[in-house]
């Protein structure tokens, strides 16, 4: 099958809905530029035109606000944001008027709006390009949360978000627009609700999202060699989730890992961890283990960011000693990404 | 010169406003409405008058103190005491309360209780009629209270940059809760505010509702025919307390001089008199009208209180939309 970058199959999904349907536009800083945020917008503004296309003020705030006014008036606005952290500034417009809008008037309106925001990750992104807030956004009810890995989920839950009739915030991250994985031609929608089992396994079950999937398939590869046999498990979509496949993974399995690309505090690792106890407690002969940021704001330095972040040696090490089994004396390969920065 | 149809519709409009929030305050000590309440007596001018001149599918978008635009646009009456009792027949299916009404059907899209909340949100709306190429005008209705917020000031640049078909109509009603526009702002001209981003703006006698209609009538057909928005501050004043059924007269923080001089002009009485000066309406035409709204709002009362709460099964119904 033909392969696209996940930054590729964004830009497909984007011109397959635009063409779709006129009602959907694209907005946020930067979406019309030459850079067209990683690639994901390119040449929109040339195809649909800059009043389906527009960059915006920078005004995250104001301007969820105009989105959301936006689909109230019966428009499917896609508002972009190149950085995660970038979303604080609009939180009052997503929690309380987009999440509360169809409750809080008995179902009678409707806010189909998407928010896509990138994580950023390493080239020294620093305490404010790198942040992952997706507990944040599960927190609230109201909100479907979204998180694609592959180039297959970015196209297809992009399609899915944008006809849903209701806000969704999809959280994409820096690292895997590069990442090249098959994507059908035509068009497609991939449903939310669907925990996706990356790798089967018999050994732990590690519940894994977003880039941080890619680590744990390396990591995955390397225990393998080892004799270590590990399942991955990832829910792209957390709002709805489906926690059949996390729970039956669990049964087969009695041991558990979480890898968040977040910290672990309230995350969504924290989240999935009592579901578990709540529901398939006594499946687990050991106790649950969570791995993700450290608890401080994201440092620079580069020493000190790879401390920061979980990665394929973290996830080795938490694996077998979960295990009990010998760390290897090896070094865990690094995974190398193609992002060089700046952003 | 406002004709004389025009002219009654306001005033029964001003009318129905003030006896219905009169009821609420009566009716509010029995606790049968329990939810905050935000009288908008002495501000009825400025709902009656705006809402005239709009039409029914225009939009409108409001704040928690929205009672006044929600008769205005031509809500339900019997949906907003139901909604004030919070039963599964009110405009919100007893989801919402006073202070998140709506009524899709006369172009009322929604009340927020966020200060300022909504401002971005009748600009969004503003960027969907001018891309569907509809001639929809929406309105933003806020407090001066609001103008302290980012957002306020985020949506009119974007509403000026775009050339957005929506009017910002600020009430000012000299009150954000307690505080005064003087004690938050420097500059006092709120009508001003959007002159440097390219929005202009006009400050009119919210009292007067004749002069609250004939402003909005030229500003939407400016608006309308592509002009721009245009941010419009209408000088009024709360006669209640800031949220509840009491009248806080006698407390510090009014002036008052600003107090009997609102009194002595009360928007419906300013009516009434140029009703009589004007078009010679009799005293038993007065009393014909206040009896049938007092009616209606029995009606809409005994509504309320024979409807039904929501079922506890509704409690996790409504939180998203199924994809047709």
């Amino acid at each position: 099958m033909r392969t696209l970058t996940y930054g590729q199959a964004l830009h497909e999904a984007l011109s397959f809905a635009m063409e779709k349907d006129p009602s959907v536009f694209v907005m946020g800083i930067g979406v019309d530029d030459h850079k067209a945020v990683f690639g994901s917008t390119k040449n929109l503004v040339d195809r649909f035109g800059k009043e389906r296309v527009f960059d915006t003020p920078i005004a995250e705030a104001g301007m969820t606000g105009v989105a959301i006014g936006a689909a109230l008036g019966g428009m499917k606005p896609v508002h972009i944001h190149i950085r995660t952290d970038f979303l604080f500034l609009a939180m009052d417009q997503i929690f309380n008027i987009a999440a509360k809008w169809h409750y809080m008037f008995g179902g009678q309106m409707s806010v189909p709006i998407v928010i896509r925001a990138v994580i950023g990750r390493s080239w020294g992104q620093g305490a404010q390009h790198s942040q992952s807030l997706q507990s944040l956004f599960m927190h609230i009810p109201g909100i479907k949360v979204v998180m694609p890995t592959t180039a297959y989920d970015a196209k297809g839950l992009l399609l899915s978000a944008i006809f849903d009739p209701n806000p969704v915030v999809m959280i994409e991250h820096r690292l895997l627009y590069d990442v090249l994985g098959e994507v059908p031609e035509a068009y497609y929608e991939m449903p939310f609700g669907k925990t996706i089992v990356r790798k089967t396994g018999k050994d732990l079950t590690i519940v894994a999202n977003s880039y941080m999937v890619v680590e744990c398939l390396k990591a995955a590869e390397f225990l393998a060699e080892r004799g270590i046999d590990v399942e991955i498990v990832d829910p792209v979509s957390l709002v709805p989730l489906d926690k059949k496949p996390i729970f039956d993974s669990v049964k087969k399995t009695g041991r558990l890992l979480l890898v968040d690309t977040s910290w672990v505090t309230c995350g969504v690792s924290a989240e999935i961890a009592a579901l578990v106890a709540e529901e398939a407690f006594y499946a687990l002969t050991q106790p649950v283990k969570r791995i993700g940021m450290q608890s401080v704001p994201c440092p620079v330095s580069k020493p000190l960011e790879n401390a920061f972040y979980p990665s394929a040696k973290t996830i080795v090490e938490a694996v077998c000693k979960m295990m009990e089994k010998e760390v290897p004396d090896v070094e865990v390969p690094l995974l190398l990404s193609k992002f060089k920065g700046p952003f | 010169m406002i004709d004389f149809n025009t002219y009654v519709q306001l005033y029964k409009t001003m009318l129905k406003i003030r006896l219905a929030e009169e009821k609420i305050a009566e009716i509010y000590p029995s606790d049968k409405i329990q939810s905050p309440v935000h009288l908008c007596v002495g501000q009825e001018a400025v709902s009656a008058g705006v809402c005239q001149a709009l039409r029914v599918t225009d939009h409108i978008y409001g704040t928690y103190r929205s009672h006044g635009i929600f008769i205005a646009k031509g809500g339900n009456l019997k949906k907003l005491f139901a909604e004030l009792y919070a039963k599964d027949t009110g405009c919100s299916r007893g989801k919402g309360g006073s202070m998140h009404l709506i009524a899709p059907e006369v172009g009322l899209m929604g009340c927020s209780a966020i200060v300022a909340s909504t401002v971005p949100l009748a600009t969004g709306d503003a960027l969907a009629s001018q891309m569907q190429g509809r001639k929809r005008v929406v309105v933003a209705f806020f407090g001066d209270g609001a103008v302290d917020e980012g957002v306020f000031f985020e949506s009119i640049n974007f509403a000026a940059l775009k050339k957005l078909p929506v009017i910002f109509v600020c009430e000012n009603n000299r009150y954000a809760i307690h505080s005064r526009v003087a004690d938050r702002h420097k500059e006092l001209d709120i009508y001003r505010f959007g002159e440097n981003l390219g929005v202009r703006g006009g400050r009119f006698n919210g009292d007067d509702t004749g002069e609250v209609y004939s402003s909005m009538v030229k500003a939407v057909e400016e608006v309308r025919s592509g002009g721009g928005p245009l941010l419009l501050e209408y000088m009024t004043y709360r006669i209640y307390e800031h949220v509840g059924p009491g009248k806080d007269h006698k407390e510090v923080y009014r002036n008052k001089g600003e107090l009997e001089s609102a009194l002595k002009n009360d928007p419906l009485e300013t009516a009434r008199r140029k009703l009589v000066e004007n078009f010679s309406v009799t005293a038993s035409q007065f009393r014909e009208w206040q009896k049938a709204v007092q009616e209606e709002i029995d009606e809409a009362v005994g509504f309320a209180e024979e409807s039904p709460f929501p079922e506890t099964e509704r409690l996790c119904e409504d939180l998203f939309e199924e994809r047709r």
